[in-house]
């Protein structure tokens, strides 16, 4: 009960103080207003960052061993990479014979061209040459069609399924199936088309794409051969003795001795999210040192403050001491104020933040959850109470005849 | 009630000690009305801070209902004069930002007492000075004779067994000044136990005892009004002086 009465009496003074100097106290929150202000919106970005990155990381299945030439994200220096053979199509093909672990597995290559169908004509689509278990590998969305068979690929038909985009875009009144595009000098007859997937990490549009058999690929597009093996595990869980075999099998394929090193790599989805974790880490711990700088400034600011505030006060100090004030109710009421001044400045910042992250919404699928802006009223509430401890403690432990004497 | 035993209070200032206090023998029982008087710097105050339990004296013993105050801490002083003290000061020392009823209620905040409570002791407070109609006034809305009722109000309104003033009329005109004796004549009346320090024989007259300072000594202290050391309250209608 006391304790409830000295909180009410406190959260009252407080707000009469506060409101008796309005424009002091708004100017005092500025630094934790910056601060606030960073903490939500870095949170709100790394968010939306995290949600954007794991909505478009799935093209890539956690399941998907993708054996290339090169690593994904290795501190490997260029020069040691630069001059690693191609993998051909006769390795790939000895891949596929010997591994176990495959559920499915495919043999891609890709390339940027112009492609047309009529007058109309696309620039920059992703020509993919695949084999017939591209689909199950990359869990394609087949919307029309079907997707391509092992004798086309075998046979090296000219045949294509395409994106949703370029569906759209050639075909948007009419069936794409049994349709002609023609990239380069030679024409692909549609068999399927693929539903709406995406972009990848923002920079890859996966439904400005057509697949082809791998096979016309290299005939018609593409000299150099050099394809990555696509390989879904059977089983996620044993993904990691999946990754020994094929590189055993890879090494024999590529004829290397046993003191040689491997001159291709194995990445996978795991590659993708552990790098981004690291650079989301950075970009939250450069995000948290500014935070954390502003809120010390916005919490020596509200120290100041607080102790002009206790030392105008100290003969209501006096009097509150007099009639029976413990030291602990006039701790709560400074610290009351200082919290709540802080808190002003979470709630101000709060406002500025909103307006921001939907600026911020332009780029990320960003918004300013609930938990965050609990979390910054929590933290701003926090600081006010930490830089309030001194001026508070000071308040409490004043002698109330020296106090009462105060002119 | 209270008893001073050799009781000292010394300030160091730089090298100079200033004896405020110097061996102080007092007893004062429940029921008394005393006036202390004394020339200005013979140590009044202080003596009132210490009697209040807003100060403890730096040798010798003061005992308060029995109890030791010397041997509590701060928020054990604090909670006896929560309880068992009402302070009125000469500058009235009100909340200038509350309006009296929120003055006279304070000490009950910290006395713990819930609202409803509250409420209905602090405005009995208030009835008793006569101040319903000021209620939500701010200090610097009130004349002085008002503030001080207020102040009045809050030192009476955790019933405490002491009710102390330091100089209470000293910055009011003489009028106001008599009707606030008066209201402390009418509080003795009904019980209370009343020390007041006054600079005016006319004032000092309202009381049974009257105990003189000098230079932090008792220099006299005497029973005036026939009344009796253990004055018995009188009964209300009995007429007021
Ligand atoms: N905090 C202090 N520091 C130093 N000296 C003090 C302090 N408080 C009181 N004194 C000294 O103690 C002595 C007694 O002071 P006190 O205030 O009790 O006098 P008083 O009788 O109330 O005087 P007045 O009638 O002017 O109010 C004075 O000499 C004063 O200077
Ligand atoms: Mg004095």
């Amino acid at each position: 009960m006391n304790l409830l009465n000295e909180l009410f009496e406190g959260a009252k003074v407080s707000w009469a103080a506060i409101r008796a100097n309005k424009m002091r106290s708004v100017l005092t929150t500025l630094g934790v207003v910056i601060g606030i202000v960073t903490v939500t919106l870095m949170g709100t970005a790394i968010q939306g960052l995290d949600k954007a990155f794991l909505k478009s990381i799935s093209a890539i299945g956690s399941d998907v061993l993708y054996i290339q030439k090169r690593s994904w994200f290795s501190d490997e220096p260029w020069w040691e990479t630069r001059n690693r053979r191609n993998i051909t199509i006769e390795q790939a093909e000895f891949v596929a014979k010997e591994a176990t672990c495959a559920e499915a597995l495919s043999i891609q290559a890709s390339t940027f061209r112009t492609v047309k169908h009529g007058n109309r004509s696309a620039t920059m689509v992703q020509i993919i040459g695949g084999t017939e278990q591209s689909a199950a590998v990359s869990s394609l969305p087949i919307k029309a069609g079907r997707f391509m068979s092992a004798d086309e690929v075998h046979g090296a038909r000219p045949v294509c399924v395409i994106g949703s985009d370029i569906a759209e875009k050639f075909f948007p009144n009419e069936p794409a199936l049994g349709k002609r595009i023609k990239v380069e000098n030679a024409s692909y007859q549609v068999i399927g088309v693929t539903d709406k997937m995406g972009e990848f990490l923002g920079v890859l549009n996966l439904d400005h794409r057509i697949m082809i058999p791998i096979s016309r690929l290299l005939t018609d597009l593409i000299r150099r051969e050099d394809v990555t093996i696509e390989v879904k595990v059977k089983n996620m869980a044993d993904i990691d003795e999946a990754v020994e075999e094929l590189r055993f099998i890879m090494r024999r394929a590529r004829g290397l001795a046993p003191g040689d090193k491997d001159d291709f790599a194995i990445n996978r989805q795991d590659n993708f999210i552990k790098t981004f974790e690291r650079v989301s880490a950075t970009i939250a711990s450069v995000g948290l040192f500014i935070t954390g700088l502003a809120l010390f400034v916005g919490g020596i600011g509200i120290m100041n403050i607080m102790f002009v505030s206790v030392a105008e006060r100290t003969r209501e100090i006096g009097i509150r001491k007099a009639v029976g004030a413990k030291k602990r109710a006039i701790m709560i009421q400074f610290l009351i104020e200082s919290a709540v001044i802080c808190l002003i400045g979470g709630v101000i910042a709060l406002a500025l933040a909103y307006p921001l992250t939907l600026l911020l919404r332009n780029w990320l699928p960003a918004s300013m959850s609930l938990s965050i802006a609990f979390l910054a009223l929590l933290v701003s509430a926090f600081t006010g109470m930490v830089s309030g401890f001194f001026p508070a403690y000071r308040a409490a432990g004043m002698d109330p005849v020296e106090a009462l004497r105060w002119e | 009630m209270i008893v001073f035993d050799k009781i000292f209070k010394l300030y160091q200032m730089g090298s100079e000690t200033i004896y405020a206090l110097r061996d102080i023998d007092l007893h004062i029982e429940r029921g008394e009305y005393v006036a202390i008087m004394g020339p200005s710097g013979s140590g009044k105050s202080t003596l009132m801070n210490l009697l209040g339990c807003l100060d403890t004296p730096t040798s010798g013993t003061l005992r308060l209902n029995g109890v030791n105050v010397g041997d509590l801490d701060d928020n054990e002083l604090a909670e006896i004069r929560n309880h068992e003290i009402g302070f009125v000061f000469q500058t009235f020392n009100l909340l200038p930002r509350s309006n009296a009823f929120h003055n006279v209620e304070l000490p009950l905040i910290y006395a713990g007492i819930n609202t409803d409570e509250r409420e209905r002791i602090a405005l009995e407070a208030i009835e008793q000075v006569g101040l319903l109609d000021r209620m939500y006034h701010k200090p610097n809305e009130l004349s002085g004779g008002q503030r001080q009722r207020v102040a009045i109000a809050r030192a009476l309104v955790n019933k405490p067994s002491i009710i102390l003033a330091d100089e209470p009329t000293g910055n009011l005109d003489s009028r106001t000044g008599s009707e606030i004796m008066s209201l402390f004549d009418l509080l003795w009346e009904r019980g209370n136990t009343i020390i007041v320090v006054t600079h005016e024989e006319e004032i000092a007259r309202h009381s049974n005892r009257i105990i003189r300072l000098r230079d932090g000594r008792i220099a006299a202290d005497e029973v005036i009004n026939g009344a009796t050391k253990s004055a018995t309250p009188v009964a209300p209608d009995i007429q007021r002086k």
